[in-house]
């Protein structure tokens, strides 16, 4: 294993997190709700009265972060390598896959994992594992 | 109230992803790349996010309302499943794929040309293809089985 310490940046992934926990704390302690992404998006394609209008109004917080986040800080560059097709197919894996998993890396990853929830332990050990898995074919067996 | 504190949420959660790294594709696989060129910057936004979680947890455990007299929706299910896995399973290999997860794509769409939109729009579908399934007659009952 060789650590890329050129892109090492363990201050503001760390920063970056406590921030999402804050988010994360008043969701939960505010409004009784799981910042849980997957879970709040794919709530709205099966709508209930009185649960539509949280739901949009936080992924328009989340679409509109860039622009908060640019008032003070130049936006930082991102790297997409995935062409048009890739997207597409891991995109609708992802749909699917964080759907029937109950949650994604925000649900699964950040809420069950800070309450203390055995299933989300099991869902986060399955996403990571094959996130590995799939990075290593592409990069190492395939690439 | 409870529109105007979620879009609060919203935006400070995106605000943590843009900061922490996590809506850079090319960083998400860096972490993900175990065997090659290892970048473990994204296990402290984890680390980070769940410390404060864990206190936030703890003091939502000890309250039947949220403070804007809501219900808590604290998910209660134990089961482990085939679901579970298996749908975890599934969401990881497109995550390693194409290195968006669920947030991430959404903070992306406004600033990051046409593919996270591509990512998100098939993301979505393939939400609305679950929901589709979950309602063929009979869906459920293999579920249980």
């Amino acid at each position: 294993m060789t650590i890329d310490w050129a892109n090492f940046t363990p201050g503001s992934s760390l920063a970056g997190g406590v921030l999402i926990g804050v988010a994360t704390a008043m969701l939960l302690l505010f409004n009784g709700r799981l910042a849980g992404i997957s879970g709040i998006v794919g709530g709205l394609l099966r709508p209930a009265k009185g649960d539509v209008g949280w739901r949009i109004a936080f992924v328009l917080g989340l679409v509109l972060a860039p622009a908060a986040f640019g008032l003070v800080a130049p936006l930082p560059a991102v790297r997409v390598d995935a062409d048009g097709a890739v997207l597409v197919i891991a995109g609708l894996l992802v749909g699917v896959g964080t759907r029937y998993g109950s949650g994604c890396t925000s649900g699964h990853g950040v809420c069950g994992l800070s309450g203390g929830s055995p299933r989300s332990l099991v869902a986060t050990a399955a996403f990571m594992l094959a996130g590995f898995a799939t990075v290593f074919v592409v990069r190492h067996v395939v690439g | 109230m409870q529109s105007m504190m979620a879009f609060v949420t919203g935006l400070l959660f995106g605000v943590g992803l843009i900061l922490s790294g996590m809506s850079d594709p090319s960083k998400v696989i860096g972490f993900l790349d175990v065997a090659g060129l290892w970048n473990p910057s994204l296990a402290f936004v984890m680390g980070g996010a769940v410390l404060v979680g864990f206190l936030a947890f703890q003091l939502a455990a000890k309250r039947p309302k949220a403070l804007l007299g809501d219900v808590m929706r604290i998910p209660t299910a134990t089961r482990i499943d085939r679901r579970l896995v298996l749908g975890g399973l599934t969401f990881g290999v497109g995550w390693g794929l194409a290195g968006y997860c669920p947030g991430p794509a959404l903070v992306s769409l406004a600033s990051g040309g046409s593919k996270p939109w591509l990512f998100a729009v098939a993301m979505v579908a393939g939400m609305a293809l679950f929901e589709i399934l979950e309602r063929v007659p009979g869906a459920r009952e293999r579920r249980v089985a």
